[in-house]
């Protein structure tokens, strides 16, 4: 195994100068993919802060409302089918992209923030509720936990909402270039991401929390 | 005019042909990850709305899903392997596991265990206390 190993670097060391030339010419190409991943990964970090004050918090009802009085399931349900469609959607944007097929791009990112907006629009629509029925965040340790971190992820959505029509727009104005391809790609780890966040809201914030 | 904006775009061409848009995932990674993410979804909504198991062990089931939907969601969806960007995204991903892991643990181990050692000290009648202090 290592022969062959040794042997093929051997050989990409003996090819011509230029080949290696080439290479680096593709580095900044790469390099923002990688420094966005970067972020995304501090951000990974930002959530795991937020997860662990709910981990610490989650059961502190300060006689206030529990989990399992408060959440419904059936809306969370269709929250978590929304995230999960808008991610094939982009996917198939992303195809469609690959394909520069322009129109095929604009269908598919439109359909996405069109899932997103309804992820959106029930999560408004639960913290309205909750605030109305009196269980803001000032009412427990819970509550204060609850809205910081299913709060901070509907922040994320809007904002990838924001950037997904601002692409829709330079796509439409400038087609589908190297520069506009690197943004979807962006945008595609960024939307994706979201959704490995959702993940652990719905298991461990409205699953685990409904448990006795 | 128009010659510049023939050349122009031409030129624009030119440059995405070469790129040939590095595919990212294709038509049956998406579908492979969305199947099994929606199986690796409905099951735990199902556990937990239909009260299939013991609440003990339904956390821990619906845990273990999530872990590998996340997984599912790595692979198939963000499309990380060990060699994209020459394996500095998969570095990053394991140094973030890491912090993540010392994070969410160290939390949750120190905010336990501070409720009970601070217990015997704060509490009036710490009979209760004291005869779980005797016990450790």
């Amino acid at each position: 195994m290592s022969d062959i190993k040794a042997s093929t670097a051997g050989t990409v060391n003996g090819a011509d100068a230029s080949s290696r030339y080439f290479v680096r010419e593709h580095h900044p190409e790469q390099g923002t993919l990688l420094g966005f991943w970067i972020y995304l990964m501090s951000d990974c970090l930002i959530f795991a802060c937020l997860f662990a004050t709910y981990a610490v918090l989650g059961r502190n009802y300060a006689g206030g409302p529990s989990g399992a009085e408060i959440f419904e399931l059936g809306t969370v349900a269709l929250n978590t089918a929304f995230l999960l469609f808008s991610s094939i959607t982009y996917g198939m944007a992303m195809l469609a992209a690959q394909k520069k097929n322009l129109k095929g791009t604009q269908v598919w990112l439109a359909i996405t923030g069109v899932l997103g907006a309804c992820f959106l629009f029930l999560e408004l629509q639960e913290f309205a509720h909750l605030i109305h029925e009196g269980f803001g965040p000032w009412r427990s340790g819970f509550l204060t936990a609850f809205f910081a971190l299913v709060g901070t992820h509907g922040l994320h959505v809007t904002f990838g909402i924001v950037w997904l029509v601002t692409l829709m727009v330079q796509i439409g104005k400038h087609g589908m270039n190297a520069a506009n391809y690197r943004r979807l790609t962006c945008l595609s780890m960024f939307w994706h991401f979201l959704d490995v966040v959702w993940i652990g809201v719905f298991t461990y914030v409205y699953l685990i929390g409904v448990l006795p | 005019m128009s010659d510049h904006a023939h050349g122009h775009g031409h030129d624009g061409h030119h440059v995405d042909h070469d790129e040939h848009l590095h595919a990212h995932g294709s038509m049956k990674d998406y579908t492979i990850g969305f199947i099994l993410s929606v199986i690796l979804t409905a099951i735990p909504f199902w556990l937990v709305m239909t009260h299939q198991l013991a609440p003990g062990t339904t956390k821990y089931v619906i845990l273990a899903f999530a872990a590998v939907q996340v997984v599912v969601h790595m692979i198939y969806f963000l499309h990380m392997n060990s060699s994209s960007e020459g394996g500095w995204n998969m570095m990053a991903l394991l140094l973030t596991i890491v912090l993540l892991v010392i994070v969410m643990t160290g939390s949750i181990w120190v905010m336990l265990h501070m409720n009970a050692n601070m217990m015997p000290h704060l509490s009036n009648d710490g009979s209760a206390v004291h005869g779980m202090h005797d016990m450790q």
